[in-house]
């Protein structure tokens, strides 16, 4: 369950089956979702699986064909983008390049008629909030990526939005810059407690940011679940792919109960594994299932240790990637090998291909899933 | 953007001699290219009638007697004002058709833009005498008006130039955001997509006035009984005696057309700068 930091759960945003089509084709469909107030939320999924257009119609750059949307409680049918309580950073960060850091984050202040003195704290506040103090007099086309995107989000920071939207954010930025932003960006709204929504494909920025995610694949919504949840319990195989290496076991249905499923595997063996909530039979393929395995979670048995769950193979790939070894191995029954990795402080990449080893697992890191 | 510049070739173009017969060559160019504009303003202050070497004395009488031609002031009049319609006439269809090309995709794009571009390379004259026929045909009498018609039509190609690469990489999202911030329609247009492309209507105004202004064939095709500039500066030539206020008159368009030309052109990379240096790597 998403921890809350104590807070009463209320929702900010509430999507009611809201479904967007451009002619025959379905950008999203039918996608229900509620996300709370204080929340950081992240839509991940690959390009063109709609979370853009889910973001956009948020926004007000976008409307549903049909569904609705509401933001903190007031349905936004037919409000204009300029009209809701909500600001965007953009992907291109869309900094004007006619006014410098202040008049750009001053823009939407100045709408608001405010006094003088009133303005210009705000926008100081703002630019200390993503650390540009002493930059407002800076010309917008003299900043580098880094800084374009905190203008880009004091600007809308600045307006006290009730949801700030994320549109792939750190997409643009280079990997160093990338992970630091990833812990700035938390802790911003860790500090400003506003609702966040961002819109990212990249499964390491929507696990290390947020609270929950909503993993969407083809316009629909595959599953909803904190980080953890999603990475350890994916509901399906697609979104145990997507979230990184796993290894599929087919498997067949022998027992079912309310808690546990009993599966038959070539390669493991008779397993029995925790039942998920989301579980439900294939219907065509009632007695199939699929038992997931991630490669971390696979250890390699060095000499005489032993476990109680073990399966025996041939390594046939070694890859070096200096703090960890990724192993493929080859076990007799599986159609398909096992990707193991080992962190190589035991001495993993020493491994020979071709030698026969021992991987132990926890049967608690076995995942059923029912494709 | 295009950066397939490969090193090899930079490296022999770095290699080219630096002296030799190629600078021989360019020096000789450039002074068969501008050396009889140079002319112009030289004998335009000579005393004498004829031009010819050597000079005879500096004077300034001939750009004072300018003033006091009333058909040059005719004809001053009447370009400007054919200037000015046909600045303003082919800047504002350049913009709708800038803005078409650079921000839709949609069916017929390269060809149409083809179209808009073709005067360009088109003969003048075949345009000038085209148009005469069409104008004759439609039962127009020739006219000032008729005249902006064809300079508009020249002029388009330019405007287009210009206006496309202000409005090139125009990133859409910069409207977008503001009206993210609040803004309305018509202020996000007076706030942001005005202040972006200013220099570059600026820069295509001065730029068709220039060619409108300095525009000889089809002016003498349609013109009626109104001469333009260069219409007059074209009938003075028959008369020898005035040649030397033709000089002055001519010095007097080139440094006009030169000042006009450079300012359009400072103001067109302004415009090109302050919409492509946004963006990102994204894009």
């Amino acid at each position: 369950m998403p921890e809350h930091r104590g807070r009463p759960r209320r929702p900010m945003i509430e999507i009611r089956s809201v479904t967007r089509s451009y002619g025959a084709f379905k950008a999203l469909d039918e996608a229900n979702l509620s996300i709370d107030e204080g929340e950081f939320f992240s839509l991940l999924g690959p390009s063109g699986c709609g979370k853009t257009t889910l973001l956009r119609m948020i926004a007000g750059f976008d409307t549903p064909t049909t569904g609705s949307i509401a933001v903190d409680g007031q349905p936004m049918d037919g409000i204009p983008a300029n009209r809701r309580p909500t600001n965007m950073v953009f992907q291109s960060y869309a900094i004007f390049p006619h006014l410098n850091v202040e008049q750009n984050v001053a823009y939407g202040l100045k709408r608001l008629k405010l006094e003088r003195g009133e303005e210009k704290r705000r926008v100081e506040e703002a630019l200390a909030q993503v650390s540009l103090t002493g930059l407002g007099k800076r010309g917008a086309t003299e900043l580098s990526g880094g800084q374009r995107q905190r203008v880009a989000l004091a600007r809308a920071l600045v307006m006290r939005p009730k949801v700030l939207l994320l549109d792939e954010p750190l997409s643009a930025l280079d990997k160093k810059l990338r992970e630091q932003m990833q812990v700035e960006l938390r802790r911003l709204q860790q500090a400003v407690g506003i609702t966040f929504v961002l819109v990212t494909h990249d499964q390491y920025e929507a696990l290390g940011m947020s609270d929950r995610i909503a993993v969407m694949f083809g316009g629909r919504i595959a599953q909803v679940a904190s980080p953890k949840e999603i990475y350890q319990w994916p509901v399906n195989r697609q979104v145990a792919d997507f979230l990184g290496g796993m290894n599929f076991v087919n498997a067949e249905i022998v027992e079912e109960d309310e808690a546990s499923l009993t599966l038959d595997t070539l390669g493991f063996g008779r397993i029995k594994a925790d039942r998920p909530a989301s579980f439900e039979r294939n219907g065509a393929n009632g007695e199939k299932a699929t038992l997931g395995i991630r490669p971390e979670r696979l250890r390699v048995l060095w000499d005489d240790e032993t476990s109680a769950f073990q399966v025996a193979g041939t390594v046939v790939e070694r890859h070096y990637f200096g703090e960890i070894t990724h192993l493929v191995v080859e076990i007799p029954g599986l159609e398909k090998p096992l990707s193991v990795t080992e962190t190589n402080d035991f001495g993993a990449d020493d491994i020979p291909v071709g030698a026969t080893i021992r991987l132990a697992y926890d049967p608690e890191a076995l995942v059923a899933m029912a494709d | 953007m295009s950066t397939a510049t490969s090193s090899p070739r930079q490296n022999r173009r770095r290699l080219l001699p630096a002296g030799g017969w190629l600078s021989v060559y360019a020096a000789l160019y450039v002074a068969f290219l501008y050396v009889p504009v140079l002319f112009l303003p030289i004998f335009s202050v000579n005393t004498a009638a004829t031009p010819k070497f050597p000079l005879s004395g500096f004077t300034w009488k001939w750009y004072e007697g300018l003033p006091h031609t009333p058909e040059l002031l005719n004809a001053a009049w009447n370009s400007l004002i054919v200037g000015l319609s046909a600045s303003v006439l082919s800047t504002v269809l350049g913009i709708l058709a800038a803005r078409a090309i650079t921000r839709y995709r949609f069916p017929g794009r390269r060809p149409i833009n083809g179209l808009i571009m073709a005067p360009l390379v088109l003969p003048e004259i075949i345009i000038a005498i085209s148009m005469l026929l069409v104008i004759l045909q439609l039962g127009l009498s020739l006219s000032l008006f008729t005249v902006v018609l064809g300079h508009v039509l020249v002029c388009i190609p330019y405007s287009m130039t210009v206006l496309t690469s202000g409005f090139e990489g125009f990133d859409r999202s910069l409207e977008e955001a503001s009206a993210d911030l609040g803004e309305s329609a018509f202020g996000t247009f007076r706030r942001v997509t005005l202040p972006m492309v200013t220099p570059a209507i600026i820069s295509s105004l001065l730029v068709s006035f220039t060619i409108s202004l300095d525009e000889f064939i089809i002016a003498f095709f349609l013109t009626g009984t109104e001469a333009t500039l260069p219409i007059y500066i074209w009938g003075q030539l028959r008369f020898a005696a005035k040649l030397p206020g033709v000089l002055a008159l001519g010095t007097l368009l080139l440094v006009a057309s030169f000042i006009l030309l450079s300012v359009a052109e400072v103001l067109r990379r302004r415009a090109a700068r302050r919409t492509q240096s946004e963006g990102g790597p994204y894009a």
